[in-house]
C-alpha cells in the first residue's frame, strides 16, 4: 500500500472495466427492536471496490441496516452474504473477523483510552492493514494528539479517529455511519477527501448519509430507503437528472 | 534485624515525642497501625476484586466473601488431605477459586446480564449462602488451624515495635498484587480492551473481540483475587466457614466509599480505611468497629458516587 494518503486520487476513479464481484449481498433483511419491526425486507448489494451510500430521512432504517449487517441488532432475519458467506446468524465479533469494519454514528470513542490506545484497540483481522504512520498521514491531526484522552478531541478529530482506527485492522469493507454528522464544512471536505483516498486504495465502503450533496462527492451509487425498505437505487452519474426524486425522498 | 544506628536513634526521638504528645506508648500506636494496615491489605485485595468485577460486568458480587473463605479452606484442605503446603497453595488455591467463579459465570451469571443489577446480586448472595452453609455442615463453625509456613515465622524487632514476618509478607503480597492489577488494567494493551469493554461492550465486540470470554475471565480473575486474600488469611485469621461474612460487610463499605468500579479507588480506600480503623482503636476503641460505616455515611452524603467514582 504505497503512498497511502499523499497523492492518491482526489476524484472518484472510473469503475474498473467489466462487472466487479459482489462483496455484500443483503436480501430480505428484517430487523426488530423489541416489539417494533424496523426493517421490512431490505435488498441491495455492494460490489468490490464500490462506494455505496444509504440515503433516506431520519428513522427509515439506515443505521439499523448497518447494525444488522454488523450483527449488533438483537433480532434479525433474512440474508446477509459477505464474499459468499452467510453472516446472519454470526455474532458480531465473528463478522468483524471476516473483514468488515464498523464506524458507528456516535463514533464510539472510548473516554478511558487515549488517542493511541483508541487507534490500537480494534484487533488486526487480516494482513495488509494500514500502519500507524499511514493513518497519521491520512489524518495528521491524530499524530499530534496521540496521548490525549479520546473524548477530549473535537468532533472532527473524533470522526477521524473513529475512521482511522478501523483502517489498521486489514478489513477491506468499511461501514461508515454518517461520518459527516454535526461537522463543519471544512472538516466535511477533509473527511470526503479521505474517503476518496480510501476508495483509491481499493476499500469497499457502505455509508449512511443524509447529506446527499456530500454523498454525491464520494459515492458510485445511492440506495434510497423509506420505511424500512429500499425504494430506489440511483447511479451517482444520474443524480443531477434525478434531483427532484431525491428531494422528494429526503423531504428537502 | 538491626537498623542503621542513625535511623534507629531518630526513631527513638520520634517515639519519645509520640509518648509526650499523645500520652500513648509508641509500641501501642504502631502495633495498632500495623494491625490496621494488615486489615487494610485484605480490604484492598477484596474490594479490588469487587471493583474489577463491577466495572466490567455491573454485577455486585455478593459471593466474594464466600470465595475468600474458599481460598482459605482450599489452602487448608490441600494440606490436610493432599499434603500440599503453603507455597503451592498460594498458586493453586486462587486458581481453584477462580475456576469455581468461572463455572458460576458460565452456567448462571451470564443469563442475567440483560436484567437489572439486582438479579446478579441476588444470585451471588444465594450462592454465598449455599457455599457457606455447606462448609458449615461439613466443618462446623469452630475453626481450623493452619500454621504459618516455617520460612515466614519469627519477626523483626524494631526499636518502636515488633514486626512479625508473616504480617510483613501479607503486606508485600497485597501491595504487589494490587498495584500489579492496577498497572495491568490502566497501562497495558490487555487493560485497554478491558477499559473499552467496560464502556461499550457492543462496539468492542463489533471490532472482533470475544467480549463474553473476556467477561468470564474477568470474573474468574476478580474471584481469584478473593482466593489470594483467603490464602494469605489462612494462617492468621480464624479459619471458619463464616470468616468471609464478617469481613465482606466492611469490604462493601470500602467499595462504596472508594466508588463502585474504580480500581485505584478500591486499593487506596482499602489501605486508608484499615489504617483509620487501627488509629480509632488507639484513640477511641469503642468506635473502632463502626468508624468505617460512619465514613461511608458521610461520603454518601457528600459524594454519592464515592471518593474516586465518576458521577453518572
Amino acid at each position: 500500500m504505497p503512498d497511502a494518503a499523499g497523492s492518491a486520487t482526489a476524484t472518484a476513479p472510473a469503475p474498473a472495466p467489466g462487472p466487479r464481484p459482489v462483496a455484500l449481498a443483503v436480501q430480505d433483511l428484517n430487523a426488530y427492536y423489541g416489539d417494533s419491526h424496523v426493517l421490512h425486507g431490505v435488498d441491495f448489494s455492494v460490489h468490490e471496490g464500490e462506494v455505496v451510500t444509504l440515503l433516506g430521512r431520519n428513522g427509515v432504517g439506515k443505521t439499523t441496516t448497518l447494525r444488522s449487517i454488523m450483527g449488533i441488532v438483537p433480532r434479525r432475519a433474512g440474508s446477509v452474504r459477505f464474499q459468499g458467506d452467510e453472516l446472519i446468524r454470526l455474532p458480531s465479533d465473528h463478522i468483524a473477523r471476516r473483514g468488515i469494519a464498523y464506524c458507528p454514528e456516535e463514533r464510539g470513542i472510548f473516554a478511558s483510552l487515549n488517542v493511541l490506545e483508541n487507534l490500537l484497540l480494534p484487533p488486526v483481522v487480516r494482513p495488509g492493514g494500514m500502519s500507524l504512520e499511514q493513518i497519521y498521514q491520512l489524518f495528521p491531526h491524530l499524530a499530534e494528539r496521540r496521548r490525549t484522552q479520546g473524548t477530549r478531541l473535537s468532533g472532527g478529530e473524533q470522526q477521524m479517529l473513529a475512521i482511522g482506527r478501523i483502517l489498521r485492522t486489514g478489513a477491506r469493507f468499511l461501514l461508515l455511519d454518517e461520518p459527516t454528522e454535526g461537522l463543519a464544512p471544512v472538516i466535511i471536505d477533509m473527511i470526503g477527501k479521505s474517503i476518496r483516498t480510501l476508495k483509491g486504495l481499493g476499500f469497499t465502503m457502505l455509508l449512511v448519509e443524509q447529506n446527499f450533496r456530500f454523498a454525491q462527492t464520494v459515492a458510485d451509487r445511492h440506495v434510497v430507503m423509506e420505511d424500512g425498505r429500499v425504494v430506489d437505487t440511483i447511479d451517482n452519474a444520474d443524480l443531477d437528472r434525478r434531483m427532484e426524486d431525491i428531494k422528494a425522498y429526503l423531504g428537502v | 534485624m538491626l537498623l542503621p544506628s542513625r535511623f534507629s536513634r531518630m526513631l527513638e526521638v520520634v517515639s519519645a515525642m509520640i509518648m509526650d504528645l499523645l500520652g500513648i506508648p509508641p509500641q501501642v500506636l504502631f502495633g495498632q497501625l500495623l494491625i490496621g494496615l494488615i486489615n487494610g491489605a485484605f480490604y484492598a485485595l477484596l474490594s479490588l476484586g469487587l471493583a474489577v468485577i463491577f466495572g466490567m460486568m455491573n454485577v455486585i458480587n455478593f459471593t466474594h466473601g464466600a470465595q475468600y473463605m474458599l481460598g482459605a479452606f482450599v489452602t487448608w484442605m490441600l494440606l490436610a488431605y493432599l499434603g500440599i503446603g503453603y507455597w503451592a497453595a498460594l498458586v493453586l488455591a486462587p486458581i481453584v477459586v477462580g475456576l469455581f467463579g468461572i463455572v458460576i459465570e458460565r452456567t448462571m451469571l451470564k443469563r442475567l446480564y440483560h436484567l437489572d443489577h439486582l438479579y446478579g446480586l441476588l444470585l451471588t448472595f444465594g450462592i454465598a449462602l449455599i457455599v457457606e452453609g455447606m462448609f458449615r455442615y461439613w466443618y462446623g463453625v469452630s475453626g481450623q488451624r493452619y500454621a504459618i509456613p516455617a520460612e515466614l515465622t519469627g519477626g523483626y524487632l524494631l526499636s518502636f515495635m515488633f514486626l512479625p514476618t508473616y504480617r510483613a509478607w501479607v503486606l508485600v503480597v497485597s501491595i504487589v498484587v494490587c498495584f500489579g492489577t492496577w498497572y495491568a488494567i490502566e497501562r497495558t494493551r490487555l487493560g485497554a480492551y478491558l477499559r473499552a469493554a467496560t464502556e461499550n461492550p457492543t462496539l468492542v465486540r463489533a471490532f472482533g473481540i470475544n467480549v463474553p470470554l473476556m467477561i468470564t475471565l474477568t470474573y474468574g480473575f476478580g474471584v481469584a483475587l478473593a482466593g489470594i486474600a483467603g490464602v494469605l488469611a489462612a494462617p492468621i485469621y480464624q479459619l471458619t466457614p463464616l470468616m468471609g461474612q464478617n469481613l465482606i460487610i466492611v469490604v462493601f463499605a470500602v467499595v462504596v466509599i472508594g466508588g463502585m468500579g474504580s480500581i485505584l479507588g478500591a486499593i487506596i480506600t482499602g489501605y486508608a480505611l484499615g489504617l483509620l480503623e487501627g488509629l480509632t482503636k488507639v484513640f477511641y476503641p469503642e468506635a473502632a468497629n463502626i468508624v468505617i460505616f460512619v465514613v461511608m455515611a458521610v461520603v454518601l452524603l457528600i459524594r454519592p458516587a464515592g471518593l474516586f467514582g465518576r458521577e453518572k
